[in-house]
Parts: C-alpha cells; structure tokens; sequence
C-alpha cells in the first residue's frame, strides 16, 4: 500500500490527474513570465491541448485500479465520465478563444482556473474516500468560485460570484456535516468500507440524517431542486463563456460522483436514496418546467432548461439499476453536446451592441443567420426530444430504466413535463422563426461555426453514428459499478 | 381468349393514368393526351377483339354453361376465362386471389367502358383544349376507366368494391375538376356523399353474402345459393329471409352508384363536371355499374322474389319520375341527366323482371346513344361559348349542321323510332335505330310477366317512353330550331367544333344506329340464341323470353305510339303554337314548380338530413370541441400552466437568504420524507 508514492509505475491509474496538475502548474509559471499580450492566446491553446491529451490518455490509457490506499479509484466508470468533463472543460475553452477579450477573460488566469477545476472534477470522479471527495469537490468549487467572479469590474458577475461563494460554502458545510454523521455511524471514511458496515446492520436514524445531509450538498452541485437556487442567478450573472463551463464540465463530475456515492456506498439501503432522488427528480422536472415558460432571459431559460435535465437525468438514476447508470451516463454526454452547442450558437450571435441576452433578441435570425438559427432549432428539438434527434435517444434511455424499475408514475410525470418543456423550447424556435427581424450581427468566429455544425451533425446522426458506441461504452461504464 | 389480352385491357388505362398524372407537368398537355387516348384506343381495339372472339368463337370451353333457374336446377358456374394477377389475402376461411374475369357480360362491357372511354379521351382534346390542367384531366378520366375496368372484371365482391369505390373517387374528382367552383365542389361532395349511403348497403350486402353463403368469390357463392332456401338471417331488429336481405342490401349499393328513385339526387348536380365526363362517368358506364351488379348476381337475385319486385319497382318509379322532370329543365345537359336517370330505370325493371339479357341490352345501346347526346350536346355548349341554357339557344341548325345531325340520330335512338315491320310480314326483320330495339324488350317483358310489379311497370315505362319522346324533342327544339333567343353576339359566333370533337361524334352514331339492330338476336332474340351468347354469365329466362314475344300487337305499338304522341306534342308545344308552353306553366303552376323542382327532393333531404346533420356538426364543433376540448381541456390546461409558472417565477427573488432558507427546508424535508419512508419513525 505504501509503495504507492515511491513507484512511478504504479501510479499509472493517476497519470491524468497528474498530468494536468503538473500541466496546471506549468502553464501558471508560462503566463507569469510571458507577454500579457500575445502569451495569453498562446497558453488558451495550450490549455486546450492538453485537456485534449488528458482525455485521450484516460480514453486510450487502460490502467485501472485503487490507490493512495483506497482513496482514488479508476474504474471503467471514472474513465467515461472524465473523458466527458475534459471533453466538456477543452471546450468550454475553445468557446472562449474569440470572445474572451469581450467579457474581460483574457487574462492567463482563466485557462489555469478551468484546468485545476478539471483537475478537481477529476479527483471528484475518481473519489473512493469520503476525504479525497471533499477535497476534489472544494478544489473544483474554489476554482468556479474564482471563474464566476473573475470578471472583477462587473457588478452582475460579483454578484453572481458572491452568491455562488455563499451558498457552495452553506453546500459544503452540510455536505461536511452528512459526511461527519456517515462517519459516526459507521466509523469509516472509505466508500466501500462505509458499504459493508451499513450492509451489516439495520441503517440507524443518524446514517440516514448523514446521507441526507452529503446528498444535498451534491444536488446543490447538479442544481436540483431544491438547491437550485443559484443557478439561474449565476448563469446570467456570469460571462456566457463561464456560463458555458459551468452548464458543461461540473454538471457531469458532480453527477459522477452523485452516482459513485449512492451506488458504492449506499448500495444496502437503496430503498431509501431512491425515494430521495425521485423527490429531487420530480421537483427538479416539474419546477423547472413551469419556471423556464417565465422566462425572458435566454441564459436564465437554459438554466432551468439545465435544471429541468439533470432531473430526467435523475429518473434514470431513481431506477437504482445497472440500465439507469447506463442511461444517466448516455444522457449526461448527450446533454453535454447540447450544452456546448446551444452556448456556440449563442456567442456566435454578437451585435454591435454586444451578445444576445434577451430571449427577443433572437427575433427573425432565422433570416439573417440562417446557419445558426438552424443549429439553435436542432438543439431546441433535441432539448424537447423528438426522435430522431439525440435528445430522444437521451430521455428514452433513463425513462425505459425508470419504466423497468416499474416506477411508473415517475415516468409518466417525466413524460408530462417534457411536454411542458416543449412550450418554452418551441417558442424560442418561433421568435427566431417567425417574428421580424430586429438586429445586425457581426460575424461569427470561425471555430464557433466548426462547433455548432459538429455538435448539430451529431445530435442529428445521433442514431445512425455515435448512438450505438456510445451506448456500448456506457454499458461498459455502468458495468464497473456493479 | 388472349391472357396477355386482358391484361392489356385492363392495365393499359392505369398505365395512361401513371404517366399523364405523375409526369404531366415534365412531358407536356399534348404528349399526355396522345399517351392516354392512344392507350385508351387500344385497349378498345383489344376489347373488340376479345368481345368478338368470344361471342362468335363461343368460348373455348366445349361444354355448354346452363344457369341455374330459381334454384330448380343445380348451379352451374358461367362459362369463363379467368386471369390470375396475383394472391391477395389468404387467411383461414378465406382465400382471395385478384382475378381478370371474362364471359359474356364481362365482354360486353369491356366494349362499352373502352369504346366510349377512348372517344371521350379523343373528344376531350378538343374539348378541353383551353383548360390549364389537360394533364390531370386525362389522369383521372384514364384512372377511372381503370376502375371501371376493374369493376367489370372482378371475379368476386371484394374485387368489384374496389373497382367500386375507385369509380367512385374518380366520379369525384372529375366532378371536381374545376375545384375553383364552389357549385362544382359541393356536386362532387354530393356525389360520393349519396354515393355513401349506397355503398353502406353494399358493403353490408357483401359482408351479409360471406357470412351466409361463405365465400366472397363469385361461382363458389352462387353455388350456395340454393342451400339458401328457408335460411333467415337476423338483421336490425328481425329475422329475415337471408337472400331477400343480402340482395336488397346489395341492390342498395347499385341504387346509389345508378342514382334510382331516392338516391337520385347526386346525378343531375353531377353535370357540373366537363361535359366529356358527364358523356362517360354519368351516361355510358358508371351508372350502369348498378345494373351490372344485378346482372352479375342474378343468381343470388333470382332466389328472392321479393328483391327482385323491390327492383321491379324501383326501376319503374325511377323511369316514370325523371321522365317527369326532364320535361321541364331547362339546362341542356340536366335534361339530359334526367333522361339518363329515367334510362337505368327500363334497365332495372328488366333485371328485377328476370330479363336480364334485356337490362344488358338497353345498356349496351344506351351507352352508345347516350355518350353521342352528351358529347353532342357539349358540341353545342362549345359552340355557344359555354352556355347551357337552352332557353337562350334555338335556331342554330345551320350553324352547327353535322353536331345538330349527330344529335338528331342520338335522338332518334333514345326514343326508339323504328318500323315494327316484323308485325306485318313475318319474314320481315324490325327495322330501327338502337333504342328501338332495346327499350321495346323491356316494354314486352313487362307485359309478358304477367305479374302485378311487371303491369305497373308496363304503364309506367309506356308513360315514361311518352315523356322521354317529349323532352328530347323538345331538347332539338328548343336547341336547334325555330327563331334564335341567343344574343346575337353569341349566335354569330357559334360555330362547329373541330374534327377531334366530331369523329367520335360518327362513331358513336354508328353504334346508336346500328346496334341494335346487330346484336337484338344475341340478346333477346330467340332464347337459345340468348343462352349461347350468355354461356350462363346471366340468368335467362327462355320462358319470360318467349312470352314477351307473344304480346298482343297493342303492346308491340304502345312504344312506337308512346313516341309518336311525344314527337308531336313536342312539335305543337315548341314549333307550332310556341306560346303553349308559357300558358300551360301559368295554369298548372304548382304542377309545373312541382316538377322543375325536382319533386322537391332535394329541398326535403336537405330538411331531414343536412340540417340535422349540420346542426349536429356545429354544436360539436362549437360546443364539444371549442367550448369543451379547446377551451376547458387545452386552453385551460394552458392557464393553468401560466397561473403556476408566474407563482413559481415568483419564487426567484434575488435575495441570498430567501435561497439558503429554501435549501434548509429542503434539507429538512428531505430527512423528514426520508426517515417516514424509511420507517425509522414507527
């Protein structure tokens, strides 16, 4: 066990981590010594390369297995799931290069933050102890805090980021507090440990308080209701940019780790998580459904739009199965591809004022910006999920998981409000459809319009292309949880 | 008989369809019309063929077909040929192939469906020659003639209902051809929707038919026909002979397709259609598609008496009322339409008589002299630039000398001028035009029945053959002769139609002078000459046969006086004494509304079924479904999606406490749930 640190080739499972913390920190020295002016381009670029090899290490690179004496895991399902939040992160990025001077984001900084974010997220998927988790989780947060309130001069942005601090610590700290209680209760720190000493006796009231208590604080990091609160505060308070990250990247590693702790650890009493979950599931669904039709702020609309989807991607996961995680996974890709593009499409449209941000400002694009108005639709009916788009494939997966679990009235309430859902989607399609036009846009950046008809050609080929990979890798995922 | 042949027959018109309705557009009005009319000209030529081969030749099976009677003999299926296309439906209990079936009847309509369908496809080039959409015209005239063809080609029920109902569709959109006319559209609707009624009863016929006899194809149904005897069948609310109900659901059907008394009022609206279609769909073929039915299954017919004096009936009352109307209309191609009305009303009283060779017969002729009086009287509207009125027509003889000789002979036909020589000099041969022949069958086998139904239908017909003399001559009247009440505009313009009108003109009179005189053997000459031209495809009746050849004289003459009353009534009323007319309208006003009103038909169903149906309609339409189902339902679910969406907005106040409080509460309730679900409380 304590060979671990003195054997560089068996560290192989932490390669990744490694990688982008020594990365991170290279990266830091480059942006100190180089010129502010063109540096700052530079290190973006390198930035992204290397969250780009870190994802293909980790896909390619096949060492799996529990270090650090137990509190780092790689499994099957880590691999997945960090190949997507690197995926989500380098992005993210990509999306920035042109429009960062625009939101006060160049700075080398910026770059650095998000990769010690990934890095945190990482740590967070990779979790096997109840302290590397907290340490990953506040790793990733302090790194968003600092990103949300990075554009110092905004007074929304400040806000936003405040808010962010206050109610992440409040999240912590009863985080902190389930985790103590978990720990009281069963006197071990190590998820699988914690396992098989609640599968020895009947679960008494102070575990269940304790796993109350830790699935708040990550419902607060998915932003399900209802510890959603923030989260449309600060997707509008943010730079779209940072709002692009934070729908991304932290959304799949907290659910990630959501997924490792009730499955790993609270495995013997499932009864009573998954009541948990489907409460969080339906409120998260439903609130946000009827919430995002009163919405007239486009990033406001995409943040109940996201809080509406980490509940259906909840349904899977309420399921309890190995075909729920199946889905949950599939869906948290799918998801993020949306994500990515319907952020492309949203920074691409710049007026001489600046970006949309207003739902009404999409009026009529359809004519001036055929190519992104149709990439916006694609989304749209994908978010909605009509078949034959991915976004179909998506809800078909966790609600068939829900439906093999028999948790009926769960499915069809999803079912109810994805309709509802539909409104405030296809409303946005009709403004850019329908109504006149009423703004000039300046010209979309080239890697813009590269991610908006990649993203696009997927969701739509969805079925024909990727689906069936993807569906393969997942499987694998889920597996290695069971 | 030639296989390839009667495929040809039958899928030539389809493949015409094909091509002028999908490729219209890339290859041009005139290349489909050429296409379709050529195509349509040798399916002729192939029906010809097959017609004489199998009547001359007498088939190519050796022994002689002998029908059944009454069920007095055992059945013995027609004489046929039939052509395999392919298996359909195989299913227990039923075993369905698409057959081409060919005998007598078959043939002869064969002839007429093709014969007069490629004149009109020939007459409409010229005919329509204005209209923007030839393309689409011709498609649907080829599509339909496809239909008829099916029709009168199937080897059982289901078969003959899909030809039934593609007729039926392509009635309707030829109809509708000029779809920016409201009247045209709501002729057209009327149609399939009378046409509906008929074919309710039909399908219920056919349905009654497969559970009673078990089989829907043709022979093997017929031969249980005779098991039939003393069966019930328990329908609505009775028990009923089985065959008196199959038959009369199913002479349902062909009361609606060959518009009989009550189901009648679709024809004449149906005139809104061009006049090329009138000539096919609403003269020569579709509307005989009723008679055909009967002929078909004359022997399932032939076991109910009681349908067959139902059909009696209904074909005389037909014949008497539209003759009643015609005398009054004063559109051109309605008087027409009444006439052709009144002309499947002789048809009928002859299949529900048993003589079916004589319906047959008025058909075969009737298609003839028909099709000439409807494309002559479009010769006409063509020439008097689209009027129909005949009141502002008259005295265009000259301008129009070979349409106004055509129609001359068309009626002449119709009203059956001929010399009963016959009666005279027993050597000599009846000589006279097509409906000489024809209609005076009809005539002496109602007498010849000696029955009550045949007795009522004698007068009637006889009153009929009085009127339909009228109302023609009247028609030439009005249309051709005397002084001109056209504007003069108009009447200096009038001018003949080009030869690609006429000659199909000429060959249609050909066939209304002479075949009757042709064919009058083969149908209702001698009964075992009719025997051996049927080979059994229809019931004959040698003895109904023989006495309606052994009438007294006075019923031979009735007829031939019958239309010469009517020819001189009409020349004192319209060339004579004109202002007659005029004088016998005012003394005889509600008469004379009474029947330019159509006996008020249509002014009755409009009270009993369009209202109510309407009324229905919008207390539905307004108060189910956009007081109910749009405005409760839908709209108020809308609302209430509203109605919480801005209590929830409502929830996002900004304010850093009001979050924190709601994910305490959260927290709380969560443990709360948790430990009552978990059943840690208890």
């Amino acid at each position: 066990m304590s060979s671990d640190l003195t054997s560089f080739v068996a560290l192989a499972p932490a390669y990744p981590e490694l990688l982008l913390a020594i990365g991170a920190i290279i990266l830091l020295m480059m942006g100190v010594f180089s010129n502010e002016k063109t540096g700052n381009t530079m290190i973006v670029g390198v930035a992204i390369g290397l969250l780009a090899v870190t994802a293909v290490l980790v896909a390619i690179h096949p060492a799996e297995g529990v270090l650090f004496n137990g509190a780092f895991i790689q499994d099957g399902f880590a691999r997945f799931m960090k190949v997507l939040v690197l995926t989500g992160s380098a992005f993210a990025l990509v999306l920035s290069v042109s429009t960062a001077s625009d939101h006060n984001l160049n700075k080398f900084e910026y770059p650095v933050l998000v990769i010690l974010a990934s890095l945190g997220m990482l740590m967070m998927i990779s979790a096997n102890d109840l302290i590397s988790l907290y340490i990953g989780l506040e790793l990733q947060s302090l790194s968003l805090y600092v990103i949300a309130a990075f554009k110092r001069d905004s007074g929304r942005a400040t806000e936003a980021g405040l808010k962010y601090f206050v109610l992440g610590a409040l999240s912590s700290g009863m985080l902190l507090y389930g985790a103590s209680m978990v720990y009281g209760f069963t006197g071990q720190t190590q998820l699988d440990e914690i396992a098989k000493v609640i599968s020895l006796g009947e679960p008494s009231l102070g575990l269940i308080v304790g796993l109350v208590f830790l699935l708040a604080g990550l419902a607060f990091k998915i932003s399900a209701v209802p510890f959603h609160m923030w989260t449309p505060d600060v997707y509008e308070g943010v730079p779209t940019p940072v709002t692009a990250f934070f729908a991304s990247a932290p959304k799949v590693a907290a659910m990630a780790l959501f997924i490792r702790v009730v499955f790993d650890t609270f495995e013997p009493i499932a009864k009573d998580w998954q009541q948990i979950v489907i409460f969080v599931s339906i409120a998260s669904m439903v609130l946000a459904a009827f919430a995002a039709i009163g919405q007239k702020k486009l990033k406001r609309l995409i943040a109940y739009s996201s809080i509406g989807h980490v509940g259906f991607a909840l349904v899977g996961l309420s399921a309890g199965s190995q075909t729920g995680v199946e889905g949950v996974s599939i869906y948290m890709a799918i998801y993020l591809t949306m994500t990515i593009g319907l952020f492309a499409c949203i920074l691409a449209l710049r007026t001489d004022q600046g970006y949309v941000e207003d739902i009404s400002d999409l009026a009529g694009i359809a004519q001036t910006r055929p190519f992104i108005a149709s990439g916006i639709a694609i989304i749209m009916f994908s978010l909605i999920g009509l078949p034959p788009l991915a976004g179909f494939f998506a809800k078909w997966e966790v609600f068939l998981a829900a439906v093999e679990a028999q948790l009926f009235v769960l499915a069809v309430i999803g079912v109810l409000a994805s309709a509802i859902s539909a409104f405030y989607y296809l409303r946005v399609v009709r403004t850019m459809f329908f109504d006149e036009p009423n703004h000039q846009f300046i010209k979309t950046p080239n890697e813009l319009n590269v991610v908006i008809a990649l993203t696009a050609a997927l969701i739509v080929t969805y079925g024909l292309t990727v689906g069936g990979f993807l569906k393969d890798v997942a499987g694998i995922a889920a597996g290695s949880l069971f | 008989m030639n296989h390839t042949l009667l495929q040809l027959i039958v899928f030539l018109p389809l493949l015409g369809a094909l091509i002028a309705g999908l490729l219209g557009r890339s290859i041009g009005h005139r290349t489909s019309e050429i296409v379709t009319s050529g195509l349509l000209v040798l399916a002729a030529l192939f029906s010809w063929i097959v017609f004489l081969q199998w009547t001359m030749g007498g088939g190519e099976a050796a022994h002689h077909a002998e029908a059944g009677h009454g069920g007095d003999h055992a059945f013995v299926a027609a004489e046929s040929v039939k052509v395999e296309l392919f298996r359909w439906i195989s299913t227990a209990g039923l075993d369905l192939k698409w057959m081409i079936r060919a005998d007598t009847l078959t043939a002869v309509m064969l002839v007429v469906v093709t014969s007069v369908s490629s004149l009109v496809h020939i007459y409409s080039i010229g005919y329509m020659h204005e209209d923007p959409h030839r393309s689409r015209f011709f498609a649907y005239l080829s599509l339909f003639t496809f239909a008829m063809l099916m029709l009168v080609t199937a080897d059982n029920f289901l078969q003959m209902f899909f030809g039934w109902e593609g007729v039926g569709v392509a009635s309707y959109l030829l109809i509708g051809f000029w779809y920016k006319k409201p009247s045209a559209n709501a002729a057209a609707m009327k149609a399939f929707i009378v046409n509906r009624v008929g074919d309710f009863g039909f399908a219920l016929g056919i349905f009654a038919a497969f559970m009673m006899l078990g089989s829907i194809d043709f022979d093997s149904a017929f031969a249980h026909v005779a098991d039939m005897e003393g069966k019930n069948i328990s329908f609505l609310w009775a028990e009923w002979d089985a065959m008196t109900v199959i038959c009369l659901l199913l002479f349902l059907g062909a009361m609606g397709k060959s518009a009989q008394f009550l189901l009648h009022t679709w024809l004449p609206d149906a005139m809104e259609g061009p006049t090329p279609v009138s000539a096919l769909i609403h003269a020569a073929t579709m509307v005989t598609a009723g008679v055909f039915m009967v002929a078909r299954l004359s022997p399932m017919f032939e076991a109910s008496e009681t349908a067959m004096t139902v059909v009696v009936y209904v074909g005389a009352i037909t014949a008497f009322f539209a003759a009643t109307v015609g005398l009054v209309q004063n559109d051109i191609k309605r008087v027409i339409a009444y006439s052709t009305c009144s002309q499947l009303g002789y048809m009928f009283v002859a299949l529900g008589l048993g003589a079916y060779s004589a319906g047959i017969f008025h058909l075969f002729t009737h298609a003839f002299f028909k099709a000439l009086l409807f494309l002559g009287a479009g010769s006409v509207i063509h020439a008097m630039h689209h009027e129909q009125d005949m009141r502002k027509m008259g005295g265009i003889k000259d301008k129009v000398p070979l349409t106004y000789w055509m129609m001359m002979i068309g009626t002449l036909a119709l009203t059956g001028v001929g010399l009963p020589l016959h009666l005279l000099v027993d050597a000599l041969p009846n000589i006279g035009f097509a409906g000489f022949y024809s209609k005076d069958s009809i005539i002496e086998a109602a007498y010849g029945a000696h029955t009550a139904a045949g007795g009522f239908a004698f007068w009637a017909l006889v009153v009929a053959a009085l009127f339909t003399s009228f109302y023609s001559w009247r028609l030439v009247h009005l249309t051709f002769h005397g002084e001109t009440r056209a504007s003069k505009e108009t009447f200096d313009h009038a001018h003949e139609s080009p030869m690609v009108m006429l000659v199909p003109l000429f060959v249609l009179a050909a066939g209304a002078v002479f075949a009757g005189y042709i064919w009058y053997d083969s149908f209702f000459g001698h009964a075992e000459h009719v025997e051996h031209f049927f080979k059994g495809a229809v019931v004959v009746d040698a003895e109904l046969i023989d006495a309606a050849h052994h009438v007294p004289t006075w019923v031979k003459l009735s007829a031939t006086f019958a239309m010469i009353i009517g020819f001189v009534a009409a020349w004192y009323f319209y060339i004579a004494k004109p202002e007659t007319p005029k004088t016998l309208a005012k003394e005889h006003a509600g008469l004379y509304a009474f029947l330019l009103n159509k006996w008020y038909f249509d002014e009755l169903y409009d009270f009993l079924f369009v209202r109510p149906a309407k009324w229905i309609g919008t207390a539905l339409w307004r108060g189910f479904d956009d007081w109910f189902i749009d405005g409760v339902i839908v709209g108020g679910i809308a609302r209430r999606v509203k109605d919480i969406t801005s209590q929830v907005v409502r929830l996002q106040s900004g304010y850093l406490y009001h979050y924190a409080l709601a994910m305490l509460i959260g927290v709380a309730a969560l443990i709360t749930w948790a430990i009552a679900a978990g059943g840690l409380l208890g």
